[in-house]
């Protein structure tokens, strides 16, 4: 990823008020995108079933949006620091594997085997930051180490997650299904960690400046490692949870993940450099790709259009954004 | 003196490690057959070796237009491509030029998509060409439903046809990634993309037309997908839709160890032989060991870290 | 000042060499509590490099840096820095454009913290923004990149005003008031009179005049790495603040009649500036050259760019040599030969392919011509030294068949032998019927030119033909007289 410029004044004419106000309701359009987006896909689900509207029927729809939402988040904490994960996938299908087959007959081996994986993380973290490795190329090798993992682990679909696991996954909240209720609750966690602790200020300020960062004093290693340790261990979450609805386990089972998650936080309002993340956004951009497909099937069209659909949705939201990003830029 | 010829050295040694790797697998897996299948081995390693070199050659132009620059649809491209060439030739031999040109057809217009997505919507081409496989998936999807289309006798004839033990295809690709190399180093194309790849804004003041080169090289990395796509379905006996799933890590993994620079500017194209053959005579190899798959991918992820690891390492020291 | 106790810093003979350039020449510099320190020279004359090293982003190579009489030279960082009170504000931001501006002051501040961190933040950085420039209508919770460059100046100096528990001693302002308009300059050189009569110091670096006179208590003056002149500001006056900036050296030998080349065909380049107020073009006639000059960063390269664009864009010809070298000239990666074609591949083809032979005959030409320095065209462009490589890029241009040439202060840290040969090139090319835009931030360049344009914020503001060319008159016209 290019290392962003650092910014040099150039003298230009202040603005006066009323573009100031035009600015302020660009950003806001532009915040509040990733929610439209996902107001007018579910209002439009509503309207083709009304029956979807119900506990059951969200239940059904959002059943696999935890795991996609988790790995949205992973690859977000990435991609805050201008870099790119694109074994995410490979590595959730492994933490699969690794529940459906160690967690399940050696629970305390295979707790450790998951606390390693985020280790592993770390590493990874120090070892581009080092070394100043393009992080795609690295994780794209780590991307076969994880299937490789995976395959020898579990070398047909199979294996078993643990009872509990399959049992939390199932768990029934009063009023919204728990699927909502973990997303919303993701949600809230990561934002008020990223985007309001002192933390999180640090953390998203290597990505918008970095050499900013380190003159006040701050290490770009630690938070390098941070980050992608904490991707790693949501990473983790997400391959627990999804084997917990599957139940059983495969080594690819996940790979769709890497590009989903990279869409996701996209969608959301992400930005690939300078920092700029929104967990919240992320969250809903996840759950935007998932209904996506649900849609497609309440308007009868073909399950084959799926995919494409959500790629249509991300290039509009993006069509969008530009054209809110040019009403921004535009001199009055 | 001493600085500019080590220079020179490091400029062409990339491709030769590549070959020296492949020839040692090579080397090992024969001694540990005792020589047996010495020729089917090699014969296999050049065909599949020849598929991996022609999706390479595209993603070697796009990496080297400069980081960032990376072409996620190949995947999708190669699904989609297989299907229209083999819907479009019906299998008679009469209809194969018919197949051929709609798949070029096919490839110019998804790189021209890929392209107009990347400067309409001023977003990264890593997001553009994402977005765009997610929507070629799709149509192969839909379009490659129908049942499965044998390819015409002739057409599979090439595609898995033998010179005195080599394949055809892998001659073809041979003189193609020639061609290559001197696209690269002797027409304007090829300089104004080494020099876009090594400071876009120099070339721009230098009077490269910037954005014709990026068009030029997004089109043909599209068309080298495609025309894998479709000798691909013809080799296999027909397309299917995960045939290309595999292409879009060994086409980053054949131009990375093959020693073109990730940052761009300087591409490597023998080393796309070297690389492609390393990597299928190493899962050969540890066939014949009898390691298990999962063995295999792992030991292809390491030497990937390691290879770009030992790269930029030695790029540093230039810098000094 | 009367009697003070040990000065707050206290230079004394600090030096600093980049390669063969000397930035620094022994400086002897002090500033007390209670007083603000004025800087002002013309570019490169070192007054950046200076304050770099007291706010500890650069070490010197020899010198003594005393604070409060205290030798702290050894191992002097930024953080050290700080912790002696020593704050700044340098051209570059350092402020991260994601975050918001009560969260780009917690960076600075790690004493916020706890619940209810960004409301003390922001509180904290409002307050510092309203004593210093009330009515500013910036909010806490904008995020920087939304800002205009003027309000994000604004919150950056605010900044290094704040603390929270740190002591707070030395202010470094370089070129605050570049990015904002009068009446915000105005609040904030108020605001540095009112901090320095509290017992604060601040060192002030601008290009304007007016502003120096007024705010400073002391003047020191710079050029070519040393400080010529220090005198309590009400000692000088505009005309001798110009007067002890212009020592530079000047080499009379060359002078040639001057025959004025306009007037009788079109002129080859009519370019309004883009941020030209008034009608005033930069005009060019054929074989002519043209300079533009001015402070760094008036204007000039955006014009040079901008001429570049529309006229390949339109299809005509015309090439660049580049000053920044690495990040606007140079292929790193290819050789000295492939760096010069690079312009002229297209008269070097035969058939579809680029000849290897005439690649190097243009290579082998150019070498002979420009007097390159290396045993072989093939090797990197990186084997050379500074001045050869900018003499490859003159190669490139040259080489091209392009009528008009534009540079861009292509003689950065070229050494004199180098600078003399280039010079007599440029003419004689000049006088085979090519133009030449020649941006330099040395004076004695101007000498060179048959005409002369003055850049400041942007616009060409004074347009002189060589032979009424004097070295006061340029400066005059690059320093605002009066607080914009």
């Amino acid at each position: 990823m290019n290392a962003p410029q650092p910014m040099t004044l150039k003298p230009q004419p202040m603005l006066s008020g009323t573009q100031g106000a035009a600015v302020n309701r660009a950003r806001w359009l532009r915040n509040a995108l990733p929610a439209f987006s996902l107001i007018v896909l579910l209002g439009t689900i509503f309207i083709m079933q009304p029956r979807a509207m119900s506990y059951m029927g969200m239940n059904l729809m959002l059943n696999l949006a935890v795991p996609i939402a988790l790995a949205t988040i992973a690859q977000m904490l990435i991609i805050t620091v201008n870099d790119l994960d694109l074994s995410l996938g490979s590595f959730i299908s492994f933490v699969a594997c690794v529940a459906a087959t160690l967690l399940n007959d050696h629970p305390l081996l295979g707790s450790l085997a998951l606390l390693g994986c985020i280790g592993v993380y770390a590493l990874l973290g120090a070892l581009i930051h080092i070394r100043q490795l393009p992080a795609i190329v690295v994780t794209l090798g780590m991307s076969f180490i994880w299937v490789g993992g995976a395959v020898l682990l579990l070398p047909a679909p199979g294996g078993s997650a643990p009872q509990w696991l399959q049992a939390l996954v199932k768990i029934k909240t009063p009023l919204l299904p728990f699927a909502v209720v973990v997303c919303v609750l993701l949600a809230i966690a990561v934002h008020l960690f990223l985007m309001r602790s002192t933390w999180g200020v640090v953390l998203r300020g290597a990505g918008g400046n970095p050499l900013a960062i380190a003159k006040a004093g701050w290490s770009l290693l630690r938070i390098k490692v941070t980050l992608y340790a904490m991707a790693g261990s949501f990473g983790v979450l997400s391959g627990l949870f999804l084997v917990g609805l599957t139940t059983s386990a495969d080594a690819n089972m996940a790979l769709r993940y890497t590009l989903l998650s990279i869409a996701g936080v996209i969608l959301g309002g992400g930005e690939f450099t300078g920092g700029r993340v929104s967990p919240i956004g992320a969250v809903l951009g996840a759950l935007t790709l998932v209904l996506a497909g649900s849609l497609l099937s309440f308007i009868r069209i073909s399950p084959d259009w799926q995919i494409g659909a959500q790629g249509a949705i991300l290039i509009l939201v993006l069509a969008l954004r530009t054209a809110v990003n040019r009403l921004e830029v535009r001199p009055a | 003196m001493n600085l500019s010829l080590q220079l020179n050295r490091v400029r062409s040694k990339p491709w030769l490690w590549s070959f020296l790797a492949a020839l040692l697998v090579w080397l090992a897996t024969l001694a540990f057959t005792r020589g047996e299948g010495a020729g089917a081995l090699t014969s296999g390693a050049l065909a599949f070796s020849a598929f991996f070199v022609i999706v390479g050659v595209g993603q070697m132009f796009v990496i080297t237009t400069g980081p960032g620059n990376i072409d996620l649809s190949i995947p999708a491209n190669i699904a989609l491509s297989g299907a229209v060439g083999m819907k479009l030739m019906e299998g008679q031999d009469s209809l194969i030029a018919v197949g051929v040109a709609g798949v070029l057809a096919v490839g110019v217009l998804i790189g021209c998509a890929n392209y107009a997505l990347i400067r309409v919507l001023r977003i990264p081409p890593i997001i553009a060409t994402l977005s765009a496989s997610f929507l070629l998936q799709s149509m192969a999807i839909a379009y490659g439903r129908s049942v499965r289309i044998a390819p015409p006798e002739l057409f599979y004839q090439f595609s898995t046809g033998r010179l005195l033990g080599i394949p055809y295809l892998a001659l073809a690709v041979a003189l193609l990634t020639v061609v290559a190399g001197y696209v690269l180093s002797r027409t304007l194309y090829g300089r104004w993309t080494l020099a876009v790849g090594q400071n876009m804004r120099a070339a721009e003041l230098a009077g490269v037309r910037v954005e014709r080169v990026r068009w030029a090289t997004y089109v043909l990395s599209a068309v080298f997908a495609s025309v894998c796509g479709v000798l691909l379905a013809g080799f296999s006996g027909g397309a299917s839709l995960s045939m290309g799933d595999e292409y879009l890590l060994a086409s980053i993994a054949v131009v990375v160890i093959g020693g073109t620079s990730v940052a761009g500017g300087f591409s490597n194209v023998p080393g796309l032989w070297g690389a492609a053959l390393f990597l299928y005579l190493l899962v050969s190899m540890l066939n014949t060991f009898g390691a298990s798959a999962g063995v295999r991918l792992i030991l292809t992820g390491v030497i990937i870290i390691a290879v770009i690891a030992a790269v930029s390492g030695r790029k540093s020291q230039r810098s000094l | 000042m009367t009697m003070t106790p040990a000065p707050l810093v206290d230079l004394k003979g600090v030096g600093k060499h980049f390669g063969a350039v000397r930035a620094l020449n022994e400086v002897d510099l002090s500033c007390q509590a209670g007083e603000c320190l004025g800087l002002i020279g013309h570019n490169g004359a070192g007054k950046s490099t200076l304050m770099h090293i007291l706010a500890g982003t650069l070490r010197a190579d020899c010198g003594v840096l005393l604070m409060g009489g205290e030798d702290v030279r050894h191992g002097y960082s930024v953080q050290v820095a700080r912790q002696h009170g020593i704050r700044c504000v340098f051209q570059e931001l350092s402020l991260c454009p994601n975050l918001t501006v009560a969260e780009n002051t917690r960076l600075m501040c790690p004493g916020l913290r706890g619940f209810g961190w960004r409301r003390k933040a922001g509180a904290l950085i409002v307050a510092s923004l309203d004593s210093i420039f009330p009515g500013h209508g910036i909010n806490p919770a904008d995020v920087v990149a939304d800002l205009p460059i003027g309000q994000r100046q604004m919150v950056e100096i605010a900044r290094a005003f704040t603390c929270v528990d740190e002591h707070l001693a030395l202010v470094i302002l370089d070129e605050p008031t570049s990015s904002l308009d009068a009446r915000v300059a105005e609040q904030l050189l108020g605001y540095v009179r009112h901090y320095v009569e509290s017992g604060g110091c601040v060192v002030l670096i601008s290009h304007i005049l007016g502003e120096m006179l007024a705010t400073c208590d002391r003047i020191a003056v710079m050029s070519d790495g040393c400080v010529v002149d220090v005198r309590a500001a009400r000692a000088f006056t505009h005309a001798t603040l110009v007067e002890s900036m212009g020592t530079v050296t000047r080499s009379q030998g060359e002078h040639y009649e001057f025959v004025s080349k306009r007037g009788s065909a079109q002129p080859v380049v009519n370019q309004r500036p883009a941020r030209q107020q008034n009608g005033q073009t930069v005009a060019a006639w054929p074989g002519e050259i043209v300079g533009l000059a001015g402070l760094a960063g008036q204007g000039q390269s955006q014009l040079l760019v901008q001429l570049l664009r529309e006229r390949i864009a339109s299809g005509k010809r015309v090439a660049l040599v580049a000053g920044d070298r690495q990040t606007d000239g140079v292929f790193s990666l290819w050789s000295i030969a492939e760096n010069i074609t690079i312009s002229s591949l297209a008269a070097l083809k035969r058939g579809a392919l680029i000849d290897p032979q005439a690649e190097q005959a243009m290579a082998a030409e150019w070498q002979a011509r420009m007097g390159i320095r290396t045993p072989d065209m093939n090797q990197p462009i990186l084997s050379l030294s500074g001045g050869n490589q900018q003499k490859a890029l003159f190669a490139r241009a040259l080489g091209s068949d392009s009528d008009l040439i534009l540079m861009d202060d292509p003689m950065r840290g070229v050494d004199v032998g180098t600078k003399r040969e280039v010079y007599a090139i440029i003419k004689e090319e000049a006088a085979r019927g090519r133009t030449f835009i020649w941006y330099t931030t040395e004076l004695e360049e101007l000498d060179h030119c048959d005409h002369i344009y003055v850049f400041r914020s942007g616009q060409a503001v004074a347009d002189v033909p060589r032979n009424e060319l004097s070295e006061a008159q340029i400066l005059r016209s690059s320093f605002q007289e009066e607080v914009a």
